[in-house]
């Protein structure tokens, strides 16, 4: 990990160390790698709490369209396998800047980028088509909810799609090697991260909530629902 | 795109205005936090004056209704956001770097983004007054009152807006102080070896990266149910109303810890001094704190005990919440232990760190009485909680950031608080303090309702009304005697020296003012309270400590330069989300103005990253701007003041030399509270000067 921590300093965020010295840390990793996993972990809480909202209203639309009308599980299929094969290209980038392979960097990182427009393209598709078909995000709780957590999680993919392509024109230039392969591995660390939300995702409101129907009962009846969000926590 | 950092030259002056504006220095923005809240607390001190008035008489009509739920919501949110937040950032920012012995925060840029980031946040949220539409539904904004039937205006968009920008702050400043604490601490200091305050500010640091973006989460489910039309809170939707405080008060109650362990963690650092006592129990303060941390995620729902979870919510959470005050009663135990047979100085600062104690000893009893649910279902929106959370962010949290202002202003500025001034502050807010706040315990029980704009004569709550009333112009006066007592030390009080209370932590070795690299030389620590220990073994080999780590040329230091691009990216975030406030009505384009925001962001990141954080050395008159002065005369060559111990600190005294390592012990200790070694044999005793 030596090799990674030295000599980055052109990418920014640097210790006020001399330049051309190696970076010490009382931990031995690197402040940056450090910063994006206490940013991923708060990350963790934000999709946490998208999803508890979206668990919550399960089953609460007062009318539809329902997620049994509209949801579409093999057409996700296909894009949630494009993007876990996204995570395959960018190991094979991160493992291209350690080797130093310059023409094998610039090919996965846009490999990678291409998977996740090709997932984000999916997923403009979808809201489109549900929108065409009457689910629009003020419809029904399963509009709001959906919308929102899928949109943000699209807005994550997209972010990392441009830090992607931010990274091939450094790559381009050259720039991009074993040395810097820290720059590489930290948008890495995001894109996977991404992409395990996705799966927890996919799995909640495709598989599991995909055939939902209407609300069972009415809720009115139900007087508190958020124990269910309590049963979550 | 490395073109762009090529347009905009890097910042260069060193003093002035623009040094200011461009300046990544911890201490720096230590102190551009610490005076923009300042002057937060006094924004918020005349709404709570306005409250104050308004209640003085019953049946009183100086201020509408409308007004009055005006201010006691931004009374609240200031309050809470931009006074006791950014004044705790202020010590992390400042105390930090300087307490592990580092040269800077791990991310100096990331820093000056918080602070700008926290500002434009404050202005945004208190821009609410200039259009009259200030937010009016409290500071926790129940649903569904918050919704666009019941708050037409602006108002909650202002404060959801201003709260993401806040948010935004808070994030980026606890993800760096996260980073700094665990990876930038100086050689030798182990976790257990890290002073109290270093410890509280990771927990609170923890605490703040996992529990915003719940409250994030809430805002944006707010802003849509307003602006876009869902129903995440709206009963007609089949939305839950009750969804929002459970948003809510799961980011809240961490929240209430994220305002009170810094306090907690600066008073844990003045009683020891003060005292002449390494602190009573490390280890033990150190494991409440945490737990507290921990715990305090388990206890949110008693803020929702009148919901109706039903008995089993409502008793797992009595339950947690009648737990968690154990730790918060292992720390109080553990500070009087500190006191217990110590030496006490009782300056302003000490006094201040006992009011937290005694004050906070007062909200914390009110606070078990809330936990016992048929108790709390009585007291339930009175004036009984506006009491306790007063006792608890008034009396602990702001006294012990007093506490930490005298202690660590000789640091900042190298000159001493006055001290006469400094106590007559002190009695006069302890007072003004109780006055306020304790004849609300009895109007709460009495049944007064809190929010309420003004209430009948026949209801009795007449007389202590009036007496609260009359307590906040004893606090207001109190307030007044700060800012004289600021000025007139600035200008009349003698050097303080180095080390004027003969402190433990790293930062009373270097000069004060610090100079702008900190530690010339990073230290090694040897063991916790580390310049104690370098004090005595000096002091006992006959030659003590009188002069700073001697300064050095700071052009033979390469620190972070100056930059523009973290001021760029905060004013693209905060048209980011300003811009959300103005809507077109246009079916497709509704709010252009976030994608503005949102391109200077862009900008404003790439120019970032492309620029090194330090400046490349390229000769030798570059080095006037890569160095920003704390103070324009700490420049090179600069003779260390001579150390002036105060008027009334010499405290001429009998001490005991742990043979094992060398630390200063009370002549009643059997053992040695730093290595554990039973001192069969201590060292003979040493009349020193205190």
């Amino acid at each position: 990990m030596a090799h990674q921590t030295a000599h980055h300093t052109e990418a920014g965020h640097h210790a006020p160390v001399a330049e051309h010295v190696e970076e010490h840390t009382t931990t031995g990793i690197n402040h940056r790698k450090l910063l994006m996993w206490v940013f991923l972990s708060s990350d963790c809480l934000f999709f946490g709490s998208l999803i508890a909202t979206y668990m919550v209203y399960r089953g609460q639309s007062l009318v539809g369209p329902y997620p049994v009308d509209i949801i579409d599980v093999p057409i996700t299929t296909i894009s949630t396998f494009v993007l876990l094969c996204s995570s395959f290209a960018m190991v094979r980038a991160l493992a291209a800047t350690n080797e130093d392979r310059q023409g094998a960097i610039i090919f996965w990182l846009l490999t990678t980028a291409f998977l996740g427009a090709i997932f984000i393209g999916f997923q403009v598709y979808e809201f489109n088509l549900f929108r065409a078909e009457g689910l629009r995000i003020d419809t029904n709780l399963f509009g709001s909810t959906f919308f929102t957590l899928t949109g943000f999680h699209g807005a994550h993919v997209t972010l990392g799609i441009v830090w992607l392509l931010g990274l091939a024109w450094i790559a381009k230039k050259g720039r991009l090697g074993p040395k810097t392969a820290l720059d590489v591995e930290l948008a890495g660390l995001y894109w996977h991260f991404v992409d395990i939300v996705w799966i927890v995702i996919f799995t909640l409101i495709y598989l599991i909530g995909g055939f939902d129907t209407g609300p069972a009962v009415d809720p009115s009846l139900v007087p508190h629902s958020i124990t269910g969000f309590l049963g979550l926590i | 795109m490395a073109t762009i950092t090529d347009v905009i030259p890097r910042p260069a002056s060193q003093s002035g205005l623009w040094s200011w504006i461009t300046t990544v220095d911890h201490k720096r923005i230590g102190v551009l936090y610490g005076t923009t809240a300042f002057i937060f607390l006094l924004l918020g001190g005349i709404e709570a004056g306005i409250i104050r008035l308004q209640l003085a008489v019953p049946d009183n009509t100086m201020i509408d209704p409308d007004t009055f739920n005006q201010m006691f919501t931004m009374h609240g949110t200031t309050m809470i956001f931009l006074v006791v937040m950014p004044l705790s950032a202020s010590f992390f920012n400042f105390v930090i770097p300087l307490a592990i012995g580092a040269r800077d925060v791990a991310f100096p840029r990331l820093n000056a983004f918080s602070y700008w980031v926290f500002l434009f946040g404050g202005l945004l949220l208190n821009a609410s007054f200039l259009t009259n539409q200030a937010p009016d539904a409290g500071w926790f904004s129940y649903a569904n009152l918050t919704e666009k039937p019941f708050s037409p205006n602006q108002g909650l968009d202002y404060w959801a807006l201003g709260l993401q920008v806040l948010g935004v702050s808070s994030l980026a400043a606890a993800f760096n102080f996260i980073v700094t604490i665990v990876n930038m601490r100086a050689p030798g200091m182990s976790l257990m070896r890290m002073p109290l305050f270093v410890w509280m500010t990771l927990v609170t640091s923890i605490l703040l990266v996992l529990a915003f973006p719940v409250i994030t989460v809430g805002l944006i489910e707010l802003t849509f149910d307003r602006n876009f039309g869902t129903n995440f809170f709206v009963p007609e939707g089949g939305g839950d109303p009750i969804l929002w405080q459970h948003l809510f008060w799961v980011f809240g109650h961490p929240e209430v810890y994220i305002l009170i362990l810094p306090a907690m963690g600066i008073v844990s650092e003045i009683l020891p001094t003060f005292s002449r006592k390494p602190l009573f129990g490390y280890p033990v303060v150190v494991f409440s704190g945490i737990v507290i941390g921990i715990m305090g995620w388990a206890v949110w729902s008693h803020h929702m005990f009148t919901v109706g979870l039903g008995p089993v919510a409502v008793s797992v959470f009595t339950i947690t919440t009648m737990l968690i005050a154990v730790p918060t009663g292992v720390k109080i135990f553990n500070w009087i232990g500190t006191l217990w047979g110590g030496q006490i100085t009782l300056n302003t600062a000490m006094l201040f760190a006992l009011g937290f104690v005694a004050l906070f000893i007062v909200g914390g009893l009110s606070g078990v009485s809330h936990a016992v649910a048929p108790s709390d279902n009585q007291q339930q929106d009175t004036y009984y909680i506006v009491a306790h959370i007063h006792y608890v962010l008034f009396g602990g949290a702001l006294f012990g950031i007093f506490a930490g202002i005298f202690y660590w202003f000789p640091k900042l500025t190298g000159k001493l608080l006055h001290d006469g001034l400094g106590k007559l502050h002190f009695w006069l807010y302890f007072i003004g303090m109780n006055i306020t706040f304790f004849p609300m315990h009895y109007l709460g029980l009495n049944g007064m309702p809190r929010r309420i704009y003004t209430y009948a004569s026949e209801f009795g709550w007449d007389g202590l009304n009036m007496l609260a009333s009359l307590g906040y112009l004893v606090l207001f006066a109190g307030t007044l005697v700060f800012m004289l007592n600021l000025l007139i030390s600035l200008r009349k009080q003698p050097d303080a020296g180095h080390d004027p209370w003969d402190a433990p932590g790293l930062e009373w070795s270097i000069a004060s003012p610090p100079p702008v690299y900190n530690f010339a030389k990073i230290p090694e620590v040897e063991g916790l309270d580390h310049y104690w220990i370098v004090k005595r073994r000096a002091a006992a080999e006959g030659a003590p400590i009188t002069e700073p780590e001697a300064a050095v040329d700071p052009s033979t230091i390469h620190m972070p330069s100056p930059s523009y691009w973290p001021l760029i990216t905060a004013i693209g975030v905060l048209i980011l989300a300003g811009g959300m406030l103005y809507d077109t009505g246009w079916d497709y384009i509704r709010f252009p103005i976030p994608f503005i925001g949102g391109i200077i962001c862009f900008i404003g990141i790439i120019g970032w990253s492309n620029e090194p954080a330090a400046e490349e050395h390229h000769g030798g008159d570059d080095h006037a701007g890569e160095h920003p002065m704390v103070h324009g005369d700490a420049g090179p060559g600069v003779v260390a003041a001579v150390a002036v111990r105060p008027a009334g600190m010499a405290t001429p005294s009998v001490r005991m030399i742990c043979s094992n390592c060398g630390n200063q012990l009370s002549a009643s200790f059997r053992f040695c509270p730093y290595c554990g070694g039973a001192v069969e044999n201590p060292a003979e005793p040493q009349h020193e000067e205190g």
